[in-house]
């Protein structure tokens, strides 16, 4: 009987367990002190289907063999400017939404493929080098948003000041697009499928992307890249794939992100990008060489979940804003748990 | 770093100008950024004075942060990220000295004295966490860093005042719970630095404080030509085969962090009477990034740093820190350039100095293969 | 030679791994001033019994040995290599234990550096605080590599030595402990140029002069004639024979070595025999750049529809030459397939035209070892030649969907023929057992329908049962598919038993070829290197 019992805690694992809860403690707290728990349920979903597509980048990486993608800033990079061109062509709900995507995914596809070249070149370090390249790309952008050639005067500065804002307003271009498409409610949820089935439609893509003949090949890559060698397939281009792949969601998951939250933030903003999803995902049961779509889910809605109800109801018991810390604490004591295991986060 | 590790030159005679590329080649990033000081500092137009009077100070509050990583370096263990955990131990410290108001050397001397077993502590953690994510440690203690930072931030936000007895409104938030954002250093401000402050030809010398990190890069010289120093130069060239000579090797490792986080501290708390206000939630955070980075600009990477790189380092990076924001006003009419180039400058000379590891590391192994089979 | 001390015996060693007898009955001994060779084959048994004398971890986690060691006639219980070291005895590694950046002196004093105390050590009574002694370590390094007839300077970092040099302050370390009076040379000479490896037998005869006890293992027989005192031979974990110098010739030793019975199976006939007419693969001049198991230029002819066999002496280049056509390791040369010319470094080009390879490296190479049976054996069927997929988008394959249905009922239909035991055709491949995942290999091999599969080591590292399955099942796809089959192995009975020919290889080149039933000195002899190619 313990036996099976270690067996189960194993197979689910401790930080899922731990975190799981957590969570049934949240909600016990809410609903003893008459919080509104639909409504607490309603904005941890928008909190998944706004982050759910970043975490979904770290998926290629991990499973061509580059491991965890530090560098998310490059794609999220791409996707601003993505944003802000069809933010200066005055384009706006879907048409924006959709343009600022078709803007955004060749220019990631060309800095992934960069990014690519220099990773592998960079072999066995990949997190890190990543982590610092993606930290002075943001620097250098600090530098492209003061001096680039946007008119639009929502974008820049109104007076005084030259470059971009620090923080666009999206509300007259594609802001909430997504997240005001099609909502309809469920036991006092309100749920919009819109965003949902944005971020769902992703994970099917990815899902089957792994059915196809070069989805299989960047697997068998990642798994053993003597055994792929075998079998014929070009290692090398697999990774190029998987982090061009990934750099390409970043891009389009900062979009949806930005539509949400209606905001787009510039400059130092993308800068920690990275460490909310590398800890969704590992939360999820993802190791350093080992992910599925499975793992995004579960780990998105656990962290998301956990950060979007810690406040308010912790706010109930213990004065100040605590969510924060926990963030801190919660997803860089997940990144450690999978950096000093051989096996990751299980 | 030692005399010992110096390989006698075998060539004699070499004809000086094959030296000077020699130099130039294998100091390229100090002289690269040597040049470009000198540059930005004319463009800025800046008075030799001031900025003399600038490094001077930013020297004596910097070194020692910087000497901390030379340590993990030599232990193989590569730039220690982790050094934030020493500065919040200094921090913790100056909290509790301020708080019981002993002021002058006095109070900052028991800083020390406080801040010495909690990052000795620390340090014990993060070698065991480090001990157990080997060939990753950088990205480890990275992570560590801001680990730490929440536990930090957790103790003085949410413990101080109801758990952890802080009974000041000076120092307390308006609720009565958690440390003010800034809290003034008051009490020790300048302590060390005032204590002998000649001034020669307009410029202030910070003489104790100066004195302070000459000290410690001699504890670190000294260090590197005992035992402990031999192993751990063993440990940092190859943990497999320093273990079969019967070498600790996890127990020198963890040595070479309880070290680097205690000088840590000792580091932010000179940082801390310099500056003589504590930004309680931010004054650690960059310290990591901006020690490494100097480290970097002397002509370290991350197998091998000399006590000449790191004080170099500190030199040339912080006259960079001092000039580029007036240049990018100068050059642009926009300050913020010059801010952000500084972001960038750290940033950036930080994944190049990775990449090069990377890259380096790749090759010194190819070759190794290469001239194994060429002899067979 | 004075024979009566003994510094160091070895009685009755038996040595099991997981029911498996490694060692049996093993005993070997040493007198001062004596070198004592010990050859045997991979696999004999001979690092094993270097563990057992070094105290291993390895032997003691494994439920010990029995047996006794005696040195100086005393019992003693070697329960650590720092016991074995505290014991006199000295082990000059395979692989190079050197730091590049430290000099010489500082390498061959590691961790045994002498000190001097200074002030500080003295107040915190830390030994790890004491100076380092350089100029004794100096002067004792200088002793050390003089006792060799070295003259390098000691100062010198070791980074960018020779190779050969690296090797002498290895021994020098082992000759500086002043405890040591038995030195084991674990294939010194493997990495060394002739001139280099003479002066290292010119340096073993010195210290065995001072009177230290050499154990000396080689794969190089005329290196034993040239300096061992005694010779002892290992096979399959048993003692087969001691020799005297004076008693023992290169054939003999080879022959004792390489000696296996070979089981009499009647194969199953075939209605044309292979010959020279009809040649299947012709490899000339390859070069292979594997590291350990270069190839240098080797030629052969396979004739189709044979199986032939590769063998020779680890080291020697047999593993290097599947893996070099394959396209795995860098090669050159030129390979031909019915005249068609088979492009080299490329893996993918190679699967197309009809090769394919069951790779020595089974869980490395060989397998993904998470993946379920079905995927393992199609998915290098899939990608070489975009077989188990859908038809559509016919103009890019690359997004072709993977067509499940297929790949299960192939799996399925291999599951049968092969007899792979299994749950199903989802189960991991890590949980099967060796034998099993051995036949997952030859039907993801089989998948490409090749018509000539190469095959390295089939039977490593599999039970005795499983090895006559896969024995059987090579012998059967042969006869039965007519597939040309080229097959590695170490093991010289196997290829015996069901191989048309065996090629022997020596030093990266063919040595000969050898009918199956010719005698154990033919092959003991060619596998040493003793006989030139035209003389067979």
């Amino acid at each position: 009987m313990a036996h099976r019992l270690r067996q189960t805690v194993e197979h689910i694992g401790v930080p899922r367990l731990m975190i799981a809860g957590f969570l049934v403690i949240i909600f016990v707290i809410a609903y003893l002190t008459d919080m509104s728990v639909p409504q607490l349920i309603t904005d941890s979903l928008v909190r998944v289907g706004m982050n759910g597509i970043l975490v979904l980048a770290m998926v290629p990486t991990i499973s061509c063999g580059v491991g965890l993608n530090f560098g998310l800033p490059l794609g999220v990079l791409s996707g601003l400017v993505g944003a802000l061109i069809s933010m200066e062509m005055g384009l706006a709900g879907f048409a924006g939404l959709l343009a600022a995507i078709a803007f955004a995914v060749p220019i990631a596809v060309v800095v992934g493929y960069l990014y690519a070249l220099l990773l592998e070149s960079v072999k066995g370090q990949e997190m890190m080098v990543g982590t610092y390249v993606g930290f002075s790309t943001v620097a250098v952008m600090c530098v492209f948003w003061l001096m680039a050639p946007f008119k639009n005067p929502e974008l820049i500065w109104a007076i005084g000041g030259k470059g971009l804002r620090f923080t666009l307003t999206l509300g007259n271009h594609f802001g909430k697009v997504l997240n005001n498409f099609a909502v309809f409610q469920l036991f006092g949820v309100k749920i919009s499928a819109g965003l949902m089935g944005f971020f769902l439609l992703f994970c099917l893509l990815i899902y089957l992307f792994y059915r196809t003949k070069v989805g299989i090949a960047m697997l068998a890559a990642g798994a053993n890249p003597v055994f792929a060698r075998s079998a014929g397939i070009e290692v090398r281009r697999m990774k190029a794939v998987g982090v061009v792949l990934s750099t390409v969601l970043a891009a389009i998951g900062i979009i949806v992100y930005a539509q949400s939250y209606g905001f787009l933030q510039l400059y130092m903003a993308p800068l920690m990008m990275a460490f909310p999803a590398v800890a969704a995902i590992l939360i999820g049961g993802a190791s350093l060489q080992r992910a599925t779509i499975f793992n995004v889910i579960i780990g998105t809605v656990l962290f998301q979940t956990l950060l979007t109800t810690a406040l308010p109801v912790t706010s109930r018991v213990i004065q100040g804003d605590i969510s924060e810390v926990a963030r801190l604490i919660i997803s860089n004591g997940m990144i450690l748990y999978a950096l000093t295991r051989s096996t990751g986060g299980k | 770093m030692t005399q010992s590790s110096e390989p006698k030159t075998v060539e004699s005679g070499r004809n000086v100008s094959l030296d000077i590329r020699h130099i130039i080649l294998t100091n390229g990033v100090p002289i690269l950024f040597l040049a470009l000081s000198i540059t930005m500092a004319l463009v800025a137009g800046l008075n030799f004075t001031f900025l003399l009077n600038e490094v001077i100070t930013r020297l004596a509050r910097n070194s020692l942060l910087v000497l901390s990583l030379l340590i993990p370096v030599t232990a193989g263990m590569g730039l220690n990220f982790g050094i934030v955990i020493g500065a919040m131990a200094g921090q913790a410290s100056v909290i509790a000295v301020t708080y019981w108001g002993i002021t002058g050397v006095r109070g900052f001397l028991l800083a020390c004295l406080l801040s010495t077993p909690l990052a000795a502590i620390t340090g014990w953690l993060a070698g065991l966490v480090l001990n157990r994510a080997k060939g990753r440690e950088m990205i480890t203690s990275m992570i560590l860093g801001f680990f730490a930072n929440g536990i930090y931030q957790l103790i003085f936000l949410f413990l101080v005042g109801p758990i952890i007895p802080l009974k000041s409104a000076a120092m307390l938030l308006p609720q009565g719970i958690g440390v003010r954002n800034t809290v003034d250093l008051i009490n020790i401000a300048q302590s060390l630095d005032k204590i002998w402050r000649p001034v020669i030809g307009g410029v202030r010398i910070p003489v104790v404080t100066l004195l302070i990190s000459f000290g410690m890069c001699v504890i670190i010289a000294f260090l590197m030509k005992t035992k402990m120093g031999q192993n751990l130069r063993a440990v940092g060239q190859d943990m497999n085969i320093a273990e079969v000579m019967g070498i600790k090797v996890d127990k020198t490792r963890i040595i070479a962090m309880i070290l680097s986080t205690v000088i840590a501290g000792w580091g932010q708390l000179i940082f801390l009477q310099n500056i003589g206000t504590l930004n309680t939630y931010n004054s650690h955070e960059q310290v990591g990034m901006f020690s490494i980075a100097a480290l970097l600009v002397g002509g370290a990477s991350t197998r091998r740093a000399t006590i000449f790189q790191a004080v170099a380092g500190v030199i040339l990076f912080h006259t960079l820190f001092v000039v580029s924001p007036l240049a990018g006003q100068r050059l642009f009419g926009v300050p913020q350039i010059g801010e952000y180039f500084r972001v960038f400058v750290a940033y950036g000379i930080i994944a190049v100095a990775l990449a090069l590891h990377a890259w380096q590391g790749r090759q010194v192994r190819r070759e190794a293969i290469r001239e194994a089979m060429l002899t067979e | 030679m004075e024979r009566a001390r003994r510094v160091l015996e070895m009685k009755g060693i038996t040595k099991q791994y997981f029911g498996n007898t490694v060692l049996n009955d093993v005993s070997i001994d040493l007198c001062p001033g004596e070198i004592h060779a010990l050859v045997g084959e991979n696999g004999a048994g001979k690092s094993t019994l270097m563990n057992i004398l070094f105290g291993m971890p390895v032997i003691h986690s494994t439920g010990g040995f029995s047996g006794e060691i005696l040195i100086d006639g005393e019992k003693v219980e070697l329960l650590s290599p720092a016991a074995a070291m505290q014991a006199g005895i000295g082990m000059v590694h395979q692989e190079f234990m050197l730091l590049p950046g430290f000099t010489i002196t500082e390498n061959i004093k590691l961790n045994r550096e002498p000190t001097r105390k200074n002030a500080l050590s003295k107040l915190l009574r830390s030994e790890f605080l004491d100076y380092l002694d350089i100029p004794t370590m100096r002067k004792d390094a200088r002793t050390a590599l003089d006792r060799l007839d070295l003259s390098i300077d000691e100062w010198l970092p070791v980074a960018g030595l020779p190779v050969g040099y690296m090797q002498f302050i290895e021994i020098a370390r082992e000759v500086d402990k002043k405890e040591v009076r038995i030195l084991v040379f674990d294939e010194p000479t493997a990495v060394l140029t002739e001139t280099e490896a003479d002066r290292l037998l010119g340096s073993l005869r010195r210290l065995a002069a001072d009177g230290i006890a050499i154990l000396f293992i080689t794969h190089r027989l005329d290196e034993v004639m040239a300096v061992a005192d005694r010779i002892t031979v290992l096979r399959d974990g048993e003692t087969v024979a001691m020799l005297n110098r004076d008693e023992a010739v290169v054939e003999r030793i080879a022959e004792l070595m390489v000696g296996r019975k070979v089981e009499k199976v009647e194969l199953p006939p075939r209605d044309t025999d292979p010959s020279d007419k009809d040649i299947a693969l012709t490899i000339n001049d390859l070069l292979v750049d594997m590291p350990g198991e270069m190839v240098r230029g080797l030629s052969l002819s396979v004739r189709r529809g044979e199986i032939l066999g590769i063998g020779g002496l680890a080291g020697h280049g047999k593993l290097g030459i599947a893996n070099g056509i394959m396209g795995l390791y860098s090669a050159a040369g030129r390979v031909s397939k019915n005249g068609d010319n088979i492009p080299l470094n490329a893996p993918d080009q190679v699967l197309l035209k009809g090769l394919a390879f069951v790779s020595e490296d089974r869980r490395g190479v060989g397998l993904l070892l998470n993946e379920p049976i079905d995927r393992n054996i199609g998915v290098t069927a899939m990608q070489a030649q975009h077989k188990f997929l859908r038809p559509w988008p016919h103009f890019l394959p690359a997004l072709r969907l993977e067509n499940r249905g297929e790949l299960r009922a192939y799996a399925e239909e291999m599951i049968r023929k092969l007899d792979i035991r299994c749950l199903g055709p989802n189960q991991p491949v890590r949980s099967l057992s060796g034998g099993n995942q051995q036949k997952v290999c030859v039907a993801k091999a089989l998948a490409l329908e090749p018509e000539i599969l190469f095959v390295s080591e089939p039977t490593r590292g599999i039970d005795v049962g499983a090895k006559r399955l896969v024995l059987d099942l090579l012998v059967r796809l042969n006869r039965e598919h007519n597939v040309t089959i080229i097959m590695t192995s170490s093991e010289l009975g196997e290829l015996r038993k069901i191989c048309d020919r065996v090629a022997i290889v020596y030093r990266g080149r063919l040595a000969g070829i050898l009918p199956p039933d010719a005698s154990d000195a033919e092959f003991g002899l060619m596998m040493a290197g003793r006989v030139r190619k035209e003389a067979i």
